[in-house]
């Protein structure tokens, strides 16, 4: 029997019909019997120490569980890469920000939960706060160090910089800030907490079970085996449920613990957009030094990113936008100098794209500057000057192989024959509109930074059950991306049968092994290559069993189980051949592969109401191999939303420290009215390392789209933008200047 | 106080208090969790349900108010293990992805197109627009929605 090769095909989503149904369960669905509810209580306060936590005695406390820092049976901490943040404040202790979680209420329901978390009031010595990146250098006030410095990156290639800037025929030089970015997935952050048969087990949407595992052995002082964390469907991640889900998680085990009962958290909206991480806002100023034509000789790059008040991992996104902040052109004088600084506002975090969005957006407002500029056109100069095959990147790494960005550029370069439409219409009845195009072009490392991937060595497993079916055990959560269905695709295909057979074991850590956390572009291309060689190896096993026995493969499988049981193979991560970094001089192999990318936006803005409305979008995109067309292509489009929203609309806006605007009204984020029909070009340049060619194409999309539309907006008015989001407001200011 | 409803084609006593959201009563008293609640003031569209055939944000709605009404949610739209045209074509085409949004999606763009059957591909973004989703993009959910369009006005009514 030949079974067809699922790889390469648009198999029905493996949970598609229990989501269109409304029978998937999300954490909040799952029922549990006797279940309190759990509520924090916040500072309230940028900066301060916590003096003391005052029940009001007017309140009814029966059936009220109060937990607060003493109640912690571990460290005091919320583990991650630094042990700085804790999971409640103590009394003495020092408040950061003001969603600072100081103590923990559960109640036989919610509304009463909410209740009595407002009739707890905290006395706090307030302190000055810094509010802002600037602040956080000036170093008045001191949050950490000597300086407000987290963490600092440096890149240097080549020869002297300055002198390189000096001896240029052009030096481009733009500040760009962009603003914190919320991720809005549709489902706000929730975890279930029991503790039973001497275990803390945990449910809840999240990205990462292994992250949770581990913040929990160190918070509850459990070992490795009484730590049991599930991945419930999970509405939506983007990154803000890689490291917050284990803050829920251990406010929900503390309760758990001190009422002997089963506590469930469940964030509303506003507590998830005030609390919850987001994406660093930075400031980011460069130079370049370019020849007439349009030669890079030298780039300049100063990254500031505003880590908030606790380290998190703001380390690894600063390294991210730093190893992007160069871009994908040549140019044999490089400094990068990357900061990551602190202030009194809720921690930043991991959002799709990882702080290369940022820096993409300096390097390609820059380009289109150095374009103008030069009088070259914009697809020509990146065309002259990007990464081809055999050139070598800011990190001094040779790129050899899956190098996408001639033929995404040319993608583009084609659509781009279709000229905009009237640059300027309107007037009689309807509104004066002018309009714009802009294109972008950029990478994106796929995998963990450097030597990221040895170090986590991601483990997946496949196994013949005992019914003769297979299963793949792997911790790689879908959070809405699709790994449950491309992972049964990569192991039917590997192992030669139907998808039919295939299931996905679920992502709890009593059963998975640790593949490294579902983050980084990494799930497909790293886990799906180590579920394909667990999937091959299996089928090996089981061909040599059936050859002894004179049997065809066909029929081995139901026969092996039968006679001998569950059978499984476990493989490992290994990174492909010459594959060097070294993190002292940062030098070396960034990521073992990027993919490529480029976006052409037309833009019309309404000159009465400053409006900007994308008229086209057209993203290629170099994905190495599309294991799944269509998920890839809703994968590249969601991406790509996301980047219009954070170009055009979405703002978050805070106040002393707190986000002002916590509601999805005036927080808000596109609607099906407000995206453009998309025109999605997939470009495979495989990955020799990766399951069939795929590389990583998670983030890649959120890059760069945001500089293709202040590049068209630029284009139609004719005056710079270099602040996200591009309100009305804003280009009305800015017309208002030029006037 | 006892309310008399029907939901899913069938009459339904609830015994709570009038004030209480639709939202809660579906999901708590009727075990009817594929409504969903993503933002609690009508912005996101999780929580779509039918009223009398009127499309309504159900965390907006007092159960008081739907006595004596036809209340239909996700749970109603498949005839037992036949998916209807829409819920199969937002798999075929990738109409979902995290899933979140996809029952209140596919209970409006139900009604949609029994309302505007010849509706075009703005009209159809337009008419959804009360949906949040921030995984697709919206391109493949529009796809899916335009296909049974199509689909139906070639099969005729």
């Amino acid at each position: 029997m030949v079974v067809q090769q699922s790889v390469g095909t648009s198999v029905p989503r493996v949970d598609g019909e229990a989501k269109v149904r409304g029978t998937a369960l999300y954490v909040d669905d799952i029922a549990v019997p006797d279940a309190l509810f759990g509520a924090t209580v916040r500072s309230r306060v940028p900066h301060g120490i916590l003096r003391a936590i005052r029940r009001d005695p007017a309140f009814d406390w029966s059936g009220i569980v109060v937990a607060t820092a003493e109640d912690i049976p571990g460290r005091n901490t919320i583990y991650l890469i630094e042990e700085d943040q804790p999971a409640l404040v103590p009394i003495g202790g020092r408040i950061r920000h003001v969603e600072e979680p100081v103590a923990l209420v559960a109640a036989p329901t919610r509304a009463r939960a909410f209740a009595a978390a407002a009739a707890i009031a905290l006395e706090v010595e307030e302190l000055p706060a810094v509010l802002s990146i600037e602040d956080a250098l000036r170093a008045e006030v001191v949050l950490h160090g000597t300086d407000n410095v987290f963490k600092r990156f440096e890149i240097r290639k080549g020869g002297d910089v300055e002198a390189a800037l000096a001896a240029a025929d052009l030096v481009v030089e733009g500040t760009y800030r962009t603003g914190a970015q919320e991720q809005m997935y549709i489902e706000p952050q929730g975890m279930v907490a029991h503790y039973r048969d001497g275990a803390c087990h945990l449910i809840g949407s999240l990205q990462c079970p292994y992250y949770v595992h581990k913040a929990m052995k160190v918070l509850l002082a459990l070992p490795d085996d009484q730590v049991i964390v599930a991945q419930s469907v999970t509405g939506g991640g983007f990154g803000g449920k890689e490291e917050y889900p284990s803050m829920i998680a251990g406010h929900a085990a503390i309760l758990a613990k001190k009422a002997g009962r089963a506590v469930k958290i469940t964030y509303d909206r506003d507590e998830d957009i005030g609390a919850t991480t987001k994406r660093h806002p930075a400031l980011v100023r460069s130079r370049l030094g370019l020849r007439k034509d349009g030669t890079l000789v030298a780039v300049d790059v100063d990254v500031v990113f505003d880590g908030g008040a606790y380290i998190t991992l703001s380390p690894v996104v600063l390294s991210r936008g730093v190893l992007h902040a160069a871009g994908p052109y040549r140019c044999d004088n490089v400094r990068v100098v990357g900061r990551a600084v602190a202030t009194n506002t809720p921690p930043h975090g991991a959002f799709r794209g990882f702080g290369a969005p940022q820096t993409t957006f300096a390097y390609e407002r820059q380009m289109q500057k150095a374009a103008r500029a030069l009088g070259i056109d914009p697809i020509e100069l990146r065309r002259r000057h990007m990464l081809r095959s055999g050139d070598t990147t800011a990190t001094s790494q040779t790129l050899t192989y899956s190098v996408g960005s001639v033929p995404v550029l040319e993608a583009v370069a084609r659509a781009a024959e279709t000229p905009i439409s009237a640059k300027q219409s309107g007037g009689g009845k309807s509104p004066p509109v002018r309009r714009g195009r802009g294109i972008a072009f950029y990478f994106h490392g796929a995998g963990f930074t450097g030597s990221g991937e040895q170090r986590l060595a991601g483990r997946a497993q496949v196994a013949l059950t005992k019914d003769g079916s297979f299963e793949v055990r792997s911790s790689s959560t879908d959070i809405g991306q699709g790994a449950l269905t491309i992972f049964t695709q990569i192991a039917a295909t590997a192992l030669g049968v139907d998808v039919a057979r295939v299931r996905i074991a679920e992502q709890t850590t009593a059963q998975v092994p640790d593949s490294g956390p579902t983050v980084a572009s990494r799930t497909c291309m790293v886990v799906g290559g180590v579920v394909e060689r667990a999937a091959r190896a299996l089928r090996a096993r089981i061909e040599g069993w059936a050859a002894s026995r004179g049997i065809g493969y066909a029929d081995a499988a139901r026969a092996l189980a039968e006679a001998e049981g569950e059978v499984s193979e476990t493989a490992q991560y290994e990174p492909p051949p010459g594959i060097e970094w070294d993190d002292a001089t940062y030098t070396g192999s960034a990521y073992p592969v990027y993919g490529w990318a480029c976006c052409l936006v037309d833009v019309a803005v309404d000159l009465d109401t400053y409006e900007v409305t994308v008229e086209r979008c057209v993203h290629a995109v170099d994905v190495g191999k599309a294991i799944h067309p269509i998920i890839v292509k809703g994968q590249i489009e969601g991406g790509t939303l996301q980047a219009l929203g954070w170009a055009l609309w979405e703002s978050v806006v805070y106040k002393n420290g707190r986000v002002a605007n916590r509601r999805m009204t005036d927080c808000i984020v596109p609607t099906f009215a407000d995206a453009p029909e998309m025109e999605t070009i997939l470009v495979e340049e495989p990955y020799p390392f990766g399951p069939h060619g795929a590389k990583g194409v998670g983030e890649i999309p959120m890059d760069g789209p945001a500089a293709a539309v202040a590049n068209a907006i630029e284009d139609a008015l004719g005056v710079p933008f270099d602040s996200l989001p591009i309100l009305p407001e804003v280009v009305e200011a800015a017309l208002r200047g030029r006037r | 106080m006892k309310l008399d409803f029907e939901v899913n084609g069938r009459a339904v006593a609830v015994e709570t208090s009038p004030a209480r959201r639709l939202l809660d009563v579906l999901r708590q008293d009727l075990a009817l969790t594929g409504t969903k609640e993503g933002c609690g003031e009508g912005e996101c569209g999780a929580c779509t349900v039918l009223i009398d055939d009127e499309v309504v944000n159900s965390c907006l709605v007092a159960v008081g108010q739907v006595a004596g009404h036809r209340v239909r949610t996700v749970e109603g739209l498949a005839d037992g293990e036949m998916l209807t045209d829409i819920q199969a074509a937002l798999v075929r085409f990738g109409g979902t992805q995290c899933g979140i949004c996809t029952p209140g999606i596919a209970v409006c763009a139900a009604r949609v197109l029994e309302r505007e059957p010849e509706a075009p591909r703005a009209r159809i973004r337009e008419l959804l627009s009360g949906n949040i989703c921030r995984c697709t993009g919206y391109q493949l959910i529009v796809d899916a929605v335009a296909e049974v369009a199509a689909a139906r006005s070639k099969r005729g009514p």
